[in-house]
Formats: C-alpha cells, structure tokens, sequence
C-alpha cells in the first residue's frame, strides 16, 4: 500500500469520527493557515501610505503558491459580519524574506472593503484569500527599456514590479491628484534618487488629466518602450488609441481595475443562466415567480420569505428585497431568496 | 381550541397595524445586524466544537466514574448546543446573511440523523408556514398524537401518554421518520416510490454514520473503556433527545396555545399570518443559560414571528414583542420549563380521552363580527 493511499485511508477513518463535521473543522480551530485547509491568511499589520491609502501584510496560509510580479489575488474580509470578495493588487516582491505578501488598498468614496480594510482591519484578523492571478506581468526575456504608466491606485501592481525586477531603463510616469496623494512617494523618489528609475509625477489636481500625446514631451521615446498601464479606464482607453495609433499596441500591456458598481433599477432583464433563458422582470414580481413563468425549473418552498428553500446563487446584477428595500448586488457565492427578491436592474440567475 | 376566540376582539385593521409594527421591529434588527451577531455564532460553534472534543477525549477513560460522568455530561451539553442553538438556527437560515459557506443553511449538516435537508423542508416549509393549522402542519402531534379538542378521537389515541415517552427517548429517531412522513409512505404504493426510496436512503446513511460514530468508533477508540463510553455516548444522546422534545412540546402544546382549522388560512393576510404565529406558540422563562440551551426557542414567539432572525436578538425582540401582547390584549403563554412541560404533558393525557365538541371555532378570529 502506498503512504498515499494509507493516508487516504486514515483520513476517511478520522471522517468516521468526526461526522458530520469533517477533521478540518476541528483542525480550523487551532490551525487555520495548515497546509490542507482552505486557503487564508492572517492581517499581521497595516501601514498607513497615504491618507486614505494603507499598505496589509498578511501572512498567508501553507496553501499560498506565491506569485508573479503585477498579479492581484482576491480576498474575503468579513465586514460588519458580512463577507466581500474584492481583488487587490499584490505590492510585496515575489522573494520577501518572511514569506508575507502586501496588498496597498486606496480607501474608495463609500467602498465597503477598502474603508475597512485601510481604516478598521485590526491585526490578528483572518480573512480568505484565493491563489494569485492575473496576466497583467513581466515578460521572461528582459526588456531593453521599460515605461510604466500609471494613475492613483494603478501604482500597486507597478510597485509589485518595481520591488521585484531591475530594469536597465526604466521610466515612471504616474498621476495623482496631489504630491501627498502619491502611494509610495518616498520609496518611488528614493528608487529616482539611486538611479534605479527616472520618475516623472503628474499631478492631477494643479495640472489637469494627463493628455497622452504629452508623452513624447515627458518620455521621448515612449514607442520604444515595452510598456505596463494601470489606473481609471479613461486613461487606459486613450493610452490604447495612442499606441495603436502608432503601430505599437502590441508594446502595451494594460490592467483594469473592474468597477465594481451595478446598474441598479426598478425591474430589468432576467437571465437564467443555468437553463440560458432571458426574461423581462418588473419590480415588484418575485424572481421565484418569475422563473417559474419562463418554464425554469425553480426550487421553492414557503414563498413567503421564511423556509430559505428557494436560495439560488445571484451571478451578476443586483436584486432587491421586497420585504426591507435592501439591494443586493451579485459577489462570489451570494445566495438569494428567490420568493421575496425581485429584480433591481438586470441579474442573472443561476438556474 | 378554546370556546372563545382570544381575537375575536380585534379589527381587520388592527391585525395589519400589528403586522406593521412586527415588521418595523424585524426591519430594525435586519438594520444592525452585524460585526458582534457574527462574532457570537462563531464562538458558540467554536466552544461547542471544543466541548465535544474535550468530552470526547474524557471518555476515552470511561471506565473511571469520575471521567464517565464528566465526560457524558459535556458531550449532552455539546449536542444539546449543536442541535439547538446552531444546527436549528443555521438551518434556518439566521446566519446566512454573514455569506459565510461554512456556517450557511445550504451547507450545515447537524449531529442528527435527520438529514439537514429533509429536516429544512418538513420544518422550515411546512410548520412554519403553516404553524398549528391541523391537518397542515404535522407538528401539532407529530402525527401520533391528538393535542386538541376539535381533532378526531380514536382508541389509538390512548396510548398517546406512552407515545409521547417513547418518542421523547428517541426523539432524533422519531423527527427522521416524521420527516420522512414515514406512516404516509408506508403504503405499499408509495412505498416504492422512487423520490421517496432516495430520501430513505440518505436517512439510512446518515443513520449509519451517527450510530458508527456513536456505538462503534468512538468506544473502539476507548479500549478497555469501550462500555462505559458506548453507555456515555447513549446517555447523552438520550439527555439531548429527552430535551430536545421538551423544549420543543413547550413550544406549541401548552395550554393557552391556539390551534387552527384548514380553512381559517385562506387568503390570509400578513397581519393574520402573524397574528396566527403569536397565538400559535408559546415561550419558556428563565435565565440566560435556559435560554442558550434551548437555542432561544424558550423564545418561540419571536422565533415563529421571525424565524430568520438571529437567534442572539430574540431576547430583545421579545420586550418588543410582549409589549404588542399588552397593546393589543392578546395573551402572551410564558413560564418556567417545569410549569410549561407539565402543561403540555397534562394535555396529552387529557386529550388521550375523547370530549364533547367545542362551540365557536377560533377560524373567526380577526373578524368584526365577532369583536364585542
């Protein structure tokens, strides 16, 4: 018998002593970032950058594959009691010593997490976390020369970059309201001063967005350049047009930080993703109603709000409570109660 | 049923003015619903989960009195609090909102050997929904026993004080077959009905391994203790089922408690189907630890006013609650747990005897004509 299946063995044996609960549940309760257990990780300190930017180091769990420079991950932070999945850029080098990772958040006007996260997260706090992911990363063979363009929050990928691999030549051009809003400063001047990168900051705030043609002003040979742009789609998008206007799209690699806003209204379009039907819903209908209108198979039960045996995952959209008003808006794993939900602007239902 | 509606005083428009005001009182708890409820849940899963590990762990060296009595102790403590205050709370859906998967009514599994799912749709569904309509919901005597005046008599019905007892002692066995709707689907017909036959199965597997885990794994486990621990895990399966059941009959069964005929639902409104939940139930005083061991069902009222309310907030809610009572002069049926399980066991010795019909129906309720 092989150690691998002797183990499997064993653990179907500790199921049997466990059940119904399962051995991680125990396990959990004393190790939560074992090797094995769902992966998380623990906030062991926040540092403030800017005024409504602070930097998280976490520890993540056994589980963490590491990642590469410029990749965010996804996170779940329990707030108010209430779990949200956002995805942060990850700001620590590939090799830090201690095996932690950083992720800098800006504080954004009404966000949930990010106001959390940079004003209230204590340390000690455990959130979950997903593997590393994202495209938007440093090729294998070195560039000869490097830009970086970035704008407010799209500096944290960047930074992830800059921490991790020297370049030869490398030009920063970044955009922020105001010097003191510039995440990273002293660090970003301190790299200027040693040589290790030519800094330019446009501030937003006295000079005006950044118009992209000023590049050949501010980096002369930009087309040159193998470039990463990150920050608000406006700037991407003209950053964009400009290189393809110049025959060198394929020289730009740019991220979006996904808005995470919804449309919400009064009713909207419906789709049944699972049984790919797609519906108009007014306001006030249930969704379990609905459903079972538009001939999908609709689990249900009490239809008045109470059994919970209606619960069907929200995909994308937002739908609101008929009983309290409340809108609630599609996230990873958000179970809805079709009898007292209706639909607040389009929203895809997973049946 | 009482001869007199205990309603009958009550306006159309009252009953949805009282309706209003339970709503405004849910809307309020669903508004600060947060950071401290979720911290609350997750350390009495967490001190639960310690408990039956250490009580485990004691009976592990049974054979010395001292540790079996110790150890039968915690693990009834540790399975009253996992059926109770968390397996039918999280089953109902009071903590769902947290978004936490693991403490989620889709995802808990409980130490029963009724299968979660089976347990939701017979609980949740059909009693809540249909809280004391006889013939609707099977609660009201769990289909063995008659626990009121206007329901048929039979000589079967005789026996109901030892069916009781029995059913007390096993009660987790009795809820599985009453989830199945066992006694319906003996019939041969149904018998062989294939959605029937799959629900029956599950029951059997999760019957298998709570008994594995229970008679067989953990007295193993124990060695030269394999005895005294197969006798410490029956007890506190027995403690917990014997109150379970008792918590549960303080629910419902009291005197003062109304019941309600099928038709007396139809088209009902909010108000009504409030109303019909406060008249309905009945609660347990005591203190602070009465009520965490019953997983606040000593709060049935509220609970059946809201049953997907953190059962953390029933305490609250239940000043609020009574203070409607008074408003509306509607009796509020609280006592100690002795005094209520007394009440219910009276009834169902009383009730093992047929009696003369009752005159007015309570299925008048909320109706002018009657409102004196």
């Amino acid at each position: 018998m092989t150690s691998a299946t002797l183990r499997g063995r064993a653990w179907k044996l500790l199921e049997m002593v466990t059940t119904p609960l399962l051995p991680s549940d125990y396990l959990d309760l004393v190790s939560p970032l074992r090797a094995g257990a769902d992966l998380r990780g623990r906030i062991e300190a926040v540092h403030p950058e800017t005024g409504d930017a602070s930097t998280v180091v976490i520890r993540p769990g056994r589980g963490w594959r590491g990642h590469t420079a410029g990749q965010y991950l996804r996170i779940g932070v329990d707030v108010d009691g209430r779990r949200l999945w956002r995805a942060y850029s990850i700001t620590s080098p590939t090799d830090r010593r201690d095996g932690r990772l950083t992720i800098t958040v800006k504080a954004v006007p009404d966000g949930k997490v990010s106001n959390h996260l940079v004003r209230r997260a204590a340390p000690g706090t455990l959130v979950q976390l997903e593997q590393a992911t994202g495209d938007f990363v440093l090729p294998q063979a070195k560039p000869a020369k490097v830009l970086y363009l970035t704008a407010g929050s799209g500096i944290t990928p960047v930074m992830g970059m800059l921490r991790d691999t020297d370049f030869a030549d490398v030009v920063l051009v970044h955009c922020a309201p105001r010097p003191r809003d510039v995440i990273f400063r002293d660090e970003l001047h301190g790299l200027a001063a040693n040589g290790r990168l030519r800094l330019t900051e446009v501030h937003t705030g006295t000079d005006g967005r950044l118009d992209v043609a000023r590049l050949d002003e501010l980096v002369p040979d930009w087309a040159e350049r193998e470039t990463w742009a990150c920050g608000p789609a406006g700037l991407l998008d003209a950053a964009e047009e400009h290189w393809a206007a110049h025959g060198v799209r394929e020289l730009l690699h740019t991220e979006r930080f996904r808005p995470a806003t919804v449309v919400t209204g009064e009713g909207g379009e419906v789709t049944f993703s699972a049984t790919g039907r797609t519906v108009d819903a007014d306001g006030a209908t249930p969704l379990l109603d609905v459903g079972e209108e538009a001939g999908v198979l609709m689990p249900s039960g009490c239809r008045m709000g109470i059994c919970f045996g209606c619960v069907t995952p929200l995909k994308a959209g937002a739908v609101r409570d008929l009983r309290t008003g409340e809108i609630t808006e599609a996230e990873p794993g958000v179970l809805i109660q079709t009898c007292v939900s209706a639909a607040a602007g389009p929203c895809d239902i997973e049946r | 049923m009482t001869a007199i509606d205990p309603t009958a005083h009550l306006t159309a428009e009252q009953i949805e003015e009282l309706g209003r005001e339970l709503d405004a009182i849910r809307d309020e708890v669903i508004a600060d619903r947060g950071e401290q409820d979720a911290a609350y849940i997750r350390k009495v899963i967490s001190a639960q989960r310690k408990l039956e590990l250490a009580s485990r762990g004691v009976l592990l060296f049974s054979l010395f009195p001292p540790a079996w009595l110790i150890g039968t102790a915690g693990l009834s403590v540790a399975k009253i609090m996992d059926n109770m205050e968390i397996g039918h709370n999280v089953l109902h859906g009071q903590w769902d909102w947290m978004r936490d998967p693991k403490i989620h009514s889709t995802t808990w599994e409980w130490d029963h050997v009724s299968p979660s799912d089976q347990w939701k749709h017979s609980h949740n569904e059909l009693h809540h929904t249909y809280t004391n309509v006889i013939g609707k919901d099977n609660d009201l005597g769990y289909g063995i026993m008659r626990v009121d005046e206007d329901q048929k008599w039979q000589p079967f019905h005789l026996g109901q004080p030892l069916w009781n007892l029995v059913n007390a002692c096993f009660f987790e066995y009795g809820i599985a077959a009453y989830d199945l709707e066992l006694g319906k689907n003996l019939g041969k017909r149904r018998r062989k009905d294939p959605e029937f036959r799959a629900r029956a199965r599950a029951v059997g597997r999760k019957i298998r391994k709570q008994v594995l885990k229970d008679y067989v794994i953990h007295p193993l486990l124990s060695g030269p203790s394999f005895l005294p621990t197969l006798a410490a895990t029956f007890t506190a399966n027995l403690v917990r089922n014997v109150w379970s059941h008792s918590v549960i009959m303080c629910g419902h069964f009291p005197e003062g408690v109304q019941v309600f005929e099928r038709r007396s639902i139809d088209g009902e409104t909010r108000g009504q189907w409030y109303l019909r939940q406060m008249m309905g139930s009945a609660n347990i005083s005591g203190s602070r630890a009465m009520h965490f061991m019953t997983g606040n069902l000593s709060h049935q009222i509220e609970h059946h006013l809201f049953p997907d309310l953190p059962s953390n907030r029933y305490a609250e809610v239940a000043v609020k609650v009574r203070a409607l009572f008074e408003k509306y002069e509607l009796e509020y049926v609280t006592g100690p747990l002795p005094k209520q399980v007394f009440s219910a066991w009276r009834k169902v010795v009383r009730l093992s005897l047929p009696n003369r019909k009752p005159k007015v129906r309570a299925s008048k309720r909320g109706q002018e004509v009657l409102a004196a």
